[in-house]
């Protein structure tokens, strides 16, 4: 009988045992307690980081089954991260709260949302210099979409393995931006570039160019790079069914009820796709090192291209908007705003920076597509 | 296909590919917003 009670009490002691064996679980729980204090104490993007940091704690506590063949992390993860379903679902909810009015008034800072978009691909050649295999390579390039369901969406397609490091390292850096851009548009402009006063954006855009918009682009946009349809189609229904004010309903259950319990069970998957064993290696170092890069690159080339619209258009344009040209939305925009203020106070520049950023947002899933059909072009990916 | 090669062709036909889709929806955006304008609400007699 005591061996029975000794047995049935090691029973209740073998998780402490295995947490002293692996000593990768135990640091990959201190990342889970950091995440959490980061979205936390910091407010950085909580919504996805407190989930994040959860999960990754569930998934690294020795014995945990979340993630087992019937684990019910395993369950969620299997129906809306290996079928792509949850990024997707976010973006309805992105398109519903998205206004794209500043770029439909200002159409040529579409051309900054590309800009913004050079970071993918410099960053991808950077990992292939690295030795990281192609579609790996494609998956740590997109960190610099700074769009966390494109970034989700390409990786779980193509390298699911690395799906924690870069989502870790897209959301981490997206609510960065406010550090990471400043010195960077600083070091790039002049004095007198940054107190470039623009003027206000005049031009009101009618409902019917609202509605054909996401629907024009949706065409176009399936047309040129048909492998990224489903990110652009379901952002772009979101916001057909915001500009037609005749689904509220629809509408508001996407951007509250759809984004939030998404949002979640998105979090989770990604935490528990951290595990120790998976993740504590020099690579995952080296994809956050990458992932930074990539949002520098995003901004270095963002606000060049401002710097040649500056060129073309006889000085009239502040080339800080460019570094709106990413997909962090309406953060690098306010970021801007706050830069150009900084130099001149007559200076606004916000409704030009929400034009970048819109174009980013735009950008970002583009620049997705494009690269999926280029892939599938090349016999890549089928 | 070597690594090279790869991503000279992403970078060219990603980055190129990316600014032209851009540009080619800019000029339309721009197509609508002429043939589309807001027209300025009638005033009430």
């Amino acid at each position: 009988m005591a061996e029975a009670i000794i047995n049935g009490l090691s029973g209740l002691v073998v998780g402490f045992q295995m947490l002293a064996m692996d000593w990768r679980n135990l640091i990959m729980l201190i990342v889970g307690f950091g995440l959490l204090w980061l979205g936390i104490k910091k407010d950085c993007e909580p919504l996805l980081l407190l989930p994040i940091g959860f999960g990754c704690i569930l998934v690294n506590i020795p014995l945990s089954d979340v993630m087992s063949h019937e684990g019910f992390i395993r369950v969620i993860y299997d129906a809306g991260i290996a079928t792509e379903l949850f990024p997707l679902l976010i973006f309805i909810g992105i398109g519903a709260m998205t206004d794209f009015g500043p770029v439909l008034a200002n159409p040529s800072t579409f051309l900054l949302g590309a800009a913004g978009q050079f970071g993918i691909f410099l960053t991808l050649l950077l990992a292939l210099a690295l030795g990281f295999p192609q579609l790996q390579a494609v998956s740590i390039g997109i960190i610099g979409a700074c769009d966390g369901p494109t970034a989700i969406y390409v990786t779980s397609k193509f390298a699911p393995e690395l799906l924690g490091a870069v989502s870790v390292a897209a959301y981490s850096y997206m609510s960065l931006v406010p550090i990471i851009q400043p010195p960077i548009m600083r070091l790039l402009t002049t004095k007198k570039e940054r107190e470039t006063v623009m003027k206000p954006v005049a031009r009101p855009v009618s409902k019917t160019t609202k509605l054909l918009f996401p629907l024009v682009i949706t065409i176009l946009g399936g047309l040129i790079a048909p492998k990224g349809l489903p990110l652009l189609a379901t952002i772009m229904l979101g916001n057909l069914m915001k500009e037609s004010g005749v689904v509220a309903r629809l509408t508001k259950a996407s951007e509250n009820e759809i984004a939030n319990v998404v949002t979640l069970f998105l979090g989770l998957s990604i935490g528990a796709t951290m595990v120790g064993s998976a993740f504590v290696k020099a690579q995952t170092l080296i994809i956050l090192c990458l992932g930074f890069m990539a949002i520098c690159l995003d901004t270095v080339c963002g606000v060049l291209m401002g710097k040649v619209m500056r060129v073309v258009s006889g000085g009239k344009v502040n080339p800080l908007i460019g570094a709106a040209g990413i997909s962090a939305f309406p953060m690098a925009a306010r970021v801007v705003q706050k830069e150009g203020q900084k130099w001149n106070k007559k200076s606004y520049l916000l409704m030009h920076a929400m034009g970048a950023n819109a174009g980013g947002q735009i950008g970002s899933v583009i620049a997705a597509a494009v690269m999926l059909s280029v892939l599938a072009g090349m016999g890549i990916i089928k | 296909m070597d690594n090279l090669t790869f991503g000279i062709t992403m970078l060219i036909c990603g980055m190129g590919g990316t600014v032209l889709t851009l540009w080619i929806m800019s000029l339309v955006m721009e197509l609508l917003g002429r043939l589309f304008p807001e027209k300025p609400e009638k005033k009430e007699a």
